[in-house]
């Protein structure tokens, strides 16, 4: 997975305060156990929106896993996103039954409509924008989601529609 | 005492002890198997595939990695058959496409020795050349040496490098691991106090 | 739910199941929507609030029972609503059509022809599933429940019989005869191997080492593939049932099931049911009150489809990268923190309470020689019935696409179906009469894999899908081994320039030359197969790949720089909806004049295609373009003129 993001580390402030109570209390959920590194890392993520470094930092220290090897684990995996995402994660199915059913269109549609690449946040903090592959709707093809909420059978026209639901 | 097995290397016959792989069995025999992403002492990785000899099991041809197959009785292995070598010639200019054909030390000379063409797929690869195969040979050097090691890998796929973690590269001057094992050049002797990997920050930032 | 009941011998369990039958009375009124996630797509919450709205609304929430159950496979009708007891199965309910409903349906007993599926060959609604042409031709061992239980109720499960191979397993049967009748039965793994699964089970059983792990294997990362989302969403306690047998079987003591993680819905069913099954002592400690103590861990997926690979997946669970180990040593013998493991697709897991309870005699008695039992595959693509069909192995493909897919859709013509996901190949049209089972696959040079099968038609590229596929390779790829990170790159790199209208003569020869050598050297499978779309495409389609190189033409109208988009001036109605939506204000024209396109500042997004109403947007590839039609005015169509 490619990793950038139109937000430079520098520009976006992060609340460290917190940070170590935050992952504390996730690490004790799941007793310590260094085997949970990717169910922990989701854990946080789920909760923070995405996992800045201070976060990864105290999960190494607090676990006690070397921090290349969290490291590895969290630009490893796709869902994982090491920079801010908008407050509205768009993720669109690029599996072989949507692509075959038209999602390459919707994706560009998406990407000219928001004015961002596949891996962006919008200027203003709205959306951000993946690809994922294969929710398992593939009799609906093409099909998104938007913050968890499924949109199936896309149509070029009805994209912006269901965009604007969205604040 | 470990069982002692007998196979056939290149029409030799090999003894071997039982658990040992078909490298380790070839090298104690005196015969030379190439590698890129393999060193004495550490575990074998698996990355470079360069090492593939072609083996015959119950009359089943295969090609495998002998640097992690275990040698059997009655193995019937060919280190350098044409097939063999078609394939080392392909590893190595497909190893070029992203890092270069500037290579120095090992990986020049078995381009040399196997006619490879470093320049054929680089017309396939937008990339300033990396000069590193990714074999991942320095990483492994440094977590043997450091629990917390100071280079890593990130990232998967295409956008797999190495990184450096500043933090934990304090002990890098007077450690001297990662260097002497690269077979492109890229850590190399003569580099200065830290590995000449990317910092963490900018790997994520998008500049490497 | 009511009070629990913790089971502590086989009688319990069957006390408890009488006890729970006895309490639901087959003549109640009762209402299943589907709410697995094709369903939650088509907004099924929504009808469900419908359906208790009204009910409350008309007096009728003590009588009536809403089920929230789970997919049944024909996700493109949902959202689907079965009434019982009449079992009359409605398609594409909407939160409107919910009164009417209740008022004929429940209260009268009568149908709503409207809702019903329409036979299209007879244009007469059918009623039942088992006559809807789609479902007639299907033997739905595995799939069967998921309309009757609702997957968050354990109590609905043991109602069906659930549990009931368990307890025989535990209390009539060894853990030797279990692997024997698993071996006899000669079921194959249905994650894709095809491996015999009676034979792992042995070698685990028989590997030194303890603890033993059983898994589940739930990543199902093959795009176009969805069964293993709807057994383990529709029937979680079937796959765990197969998994507690399974540690007996082997003695292990520990399991783990790994799900994606873009599967939430599935995820929250299984922590559900394992939840319950420990609540009522048939997971846990001394389970049925037998010896066999087995606890059960979900550990979810993070978004890489290599991990879904045996090794690589036990990788994941260890907390580290998912990436493939050598597997020299199989995983059986040294798996999991190098333990024996144990691991089995959720389809096989499903298999094994049906073979234990009805024996392996009877598995055998379906499907072919060397390939019993039923398979599901998911259909989907270019074809009029998308779903899940569960079939006996040994059907043919023109069967499954012609007879049960009723065909392609809008009356397109079959070109190729692509099976196995990306580490299978496609199969053109001379070879739909073989039969589909493990080894005949193998033999075209595709594979089974997960059952995923997407049908392809006239206007699929084969070039653009052999890219598509080598892309979702690059970027699933774990990037380890030379072989496969840079051969792949380098694929995509050439593929990508035969599309453009770049292809040089040598690509073809220098494509399986690297195709060869990821198939010869690789580590794992990814890597190894990645190879099988391209070379099948070569092998099938060679000629589509020549005209792109040489003359720089896509026959399928498919590739975008290989294209031009024409407005044909007969055609169009001056509508100016493509003028509006152009992003790239292309399109010239009037209210009153016929539009063109402007190639200069065409950027062949597709738009204008997708969005004409009167199909006037025509491709054209390597034709010269007609020059525009300025000032002409439109030929209005009459009303209802096509």
């Amino acid at each position: 997975m490619e990793l950038k993001s139109k937000f430079s580390l520098k520009e976006q402030p992060v609340k460290l305060r917190g940070i170590a109570g935050i992952v504390n209390k996730t690490i004790e959920d799941y007793q310590h156990d260094k085997s949970m590194l990717i169910q922990i890392l989701l854990r946080l993520q789920k909760n923070f929106g995405w996992l800045p470094m201070e976060m990864l930092l105290e999960v190494s220290k607090q676990l006690g896993i070397p921090i290349n090897q969290v490291y590895q684990v969290a630009t490893f995996y796709k869902v994982f996103s090491l920079s801010p995402r908008g407050r509205h994660l768009i993720r669109v199915c690029t599996g072989t039954s949507c692509k075959v059913r038209g999602a390459p269109t919707i994706l560009e549609k998406l990407q000219s409509f928001l004015g961002i690449d596949t891996g962006e946040v919008t200027a203003d903090g709205r959306f951000s924008l993946e690809t994922v592959n294969c929710v398992g709707g593939c009799a609906l093809g093409p099909m998104m989601t938007i913050d968890g909420e499924y949109y199936g059978n896309l149509k070029l026209l009805t994209v912006k529609r269901i965009l604007s639901k969205y604040t | 005492m470990k069982k002692v097995i007998t196979l056939q290397i290149d029409d030799k016959e090999v003894k071997a002890e039982e658990g040992k792989t078909i490298l380790e069995a070839a090298q104690h025999a005196g015969m030379e198997i190439p590698t890129l992403c393999w060193y004495e002492g550490l575990e074998p990785y698996g990355a470079c595939r360069f090492c593939s000899v072609e083996i015959e099991k119950k009359g089943r041809a295969q090609v495998v990695a002998s640097c992690c197959y275990p040698a059997e009785e009655g193995l019937k292995v060919k280190t350098r058959s044409p097939k063999i070598v078609k394939i080392r010639k392909t590893i190595l200019e497909l190893a070029a496409t992203s890092a270069g054909e500037d290579v120095s030390s090992k990986m020049r000379a078995l381009a040399s020795e196997y006619n490879a063409d470093l320049s054929r797929f680089r017309s396939n690869a937008p990339l300033s050349p990396t000069k590193c195969i990714l074999c991942g040979l320095c990483v492994r050097r440094c977590i043997e040496a450091n629990w917390e090691s100071a280079i890593g890998f990130t990232g998967r796929g295409i956008y797999r490098c190495i990184a450096l973690f500043p933090e934990k590269a304090g002990l890098c001057s007077t450690c001297s691991y990662c260097r002497d094992v690269c077979p492109t050049g890229r850590t190399c002797s003569t580099f200065g106090p830290r590995p000449p990997f990317p910092r963490i920050n900018d790997v994520l930032a998008g500049r490497k | 739910m009511e009070t629990v009941k913790c089971i502590r011998s086989p009688k319990d369990l069957e006390k408890l199941r009488e006890e729970i039958k006895s309490k639901r009375k087959p003549s109640k009124s009762s209402v299943s929507v589907c709410v697995s996630t094709g369903c939650v797509a088509l907004d099924a919450p929504k009808v469900k609030e419908a359906f208790i709205a009204e009910l409350e609304k008309q007096g009728l929430k003590d009588q009536v029972e809403i089920k929230e159950t789970g997919c049944l496979g024909f996700c493109e009708q949902g959202p689907r609503v079965t009434i019982y007891p009449e079992e009359i199965c409605y398609f594409k309910v909407k939160p409107e059509d919910v009164p009417e409903i209740v008022s004929k349906s429940i209260l009268e007993k009568k149908v709503v022809e409207r809702l019903l599926y329409k036979d299209p060959a007879t244009g007469k609604g059918v009623q039942k599933l088992e006559d809807i042409p789609f479902y007639k031709y299907q033997l739905r061992l595995l799939l069967e429940n998921n309309a009757k239980i609702d997957p968050k109720n354990i109590e609905d499960y043991i109602a069906l019989g659930g549990y009931s191979a368990l307890a025989k397993a535990l209390f009539e049967m060894t853990p030797e005869q279990v692997v024997e009748e698993v071996k006899k039965s000669k079921l194959r793994g249905r994650g894709g191997g095809g491996f015999l699964t009676g034979l792992k089970w042995e070698t685990t059983r028989n590997a030194p080492g303890e603890p033993k792990y059983a898994i589940v294997n739930c990543d199902e990362g093959d795009p176009g593939a969805f069964m293993d989302r709807s057994l383990m969403e529709g029937n979680p306690h079937s796959v765990l049932e197969g998994l507690i047998i399974g540690a007996y079987a082997i003695g292990a003591t520990e399991g783990f099931v790994y799900v994606r993680e873009e599967y939430p819905i599935a995820v929250e069913n299984i922590s559900t049911a394992i939840k319950q099954a420990e609540e009522y002592g048939l997971l846990g400690k001394d389970i049925i009150g037998s010896s066999l103590s087995f606890k059960v861990k979900v550990h979810k997926g993070a978004g890489a489809f290599v991990s879904g690979e045996s090794s690589a997946l036990m990788t994941a669970i260890e907390g580290k990268v998912g990436e493939p180990r050598p597997k020299y040593v199989h995983t059986a013998v040294k798996g999991l923190w190098d333990k024996p493991s144990l691991l089995n697709n959720v389809k096989t897991w499903a298999s094994v309470p049906l073979i234990v309870l009805k024996g392996a005699e009877w598995f055998r008695s379906i499907g072919t020689q060397g390939n019993s039992g039923t398979m599901i595959f998911s259909l989907v693509g270019k074809v009029n019935n998308t779903g899940l069909v569960e079939v006996p192995m040994g059907i043919t493909l023109r069967d499954l696409i012609f007879k049960i897919g009723g065909g392609i859709r809008d009356g397109k013509k079959f070109k190729a179906v692509q099976i196995g996901g990306p580490s299978g190949g496609f199969i053109p049209e001379q070879l739909l009469d073989i039969p589909v089972d493990y080894d005949e696959l193998v033999k075209v040079g595709s594979m089974m894999g997960s059952g995923g099968m997407v049908v392809m038609d006239e206007d699929t590229c084969m070039v653009d899908v052999a890219r598509y596929f080598v892309d979702f390779l690059l970027e699933e790829s774990c990037g380890k081994c030379i072989p496969c990170r840079e051969g792949l790159r380098v694929l995509s790199s050439i593929l990508s320039d035969i599309c453009a209208g770049k292809g040089k003569s040598e690509d073809i020869q220098t494509t399986e030359e690297i195709a060869e050598t990821m198939r010869e050297t690789l580590l794992c499978a990814l890597g190894r197969t990645a190879a099988n779309p391209v070379l099948t495409s070569l092998k099938y389609f060679r000629d589509e790949w020549e005209q792109h190189i040489i003359e720089k033409r896509c026959p399928a109208n498919a590739c975008k720089a290989l294209i031009d988009f024409y407005i044909n001036p007969e055609k169009c109605q001056a509508c100016l909806l493509c003028l509006k939506e152009c992003p790239a204000g292309a399109i010239q024209g009037d209210k009153d004049q016929v539009h063109w396109i402007d190639q200069e500042k065409c950027i062949k997004c597709g738009t204008c295609y997708e969005i004409c109403n009167f199909h006037a947007v025509k491709k054209l590839s390597g034709e010269p373009i007609p020059p525009p039609p300025e000032g002409m005015k439109p030929i209005r169509k009459l009303k209802g003129e096509n």
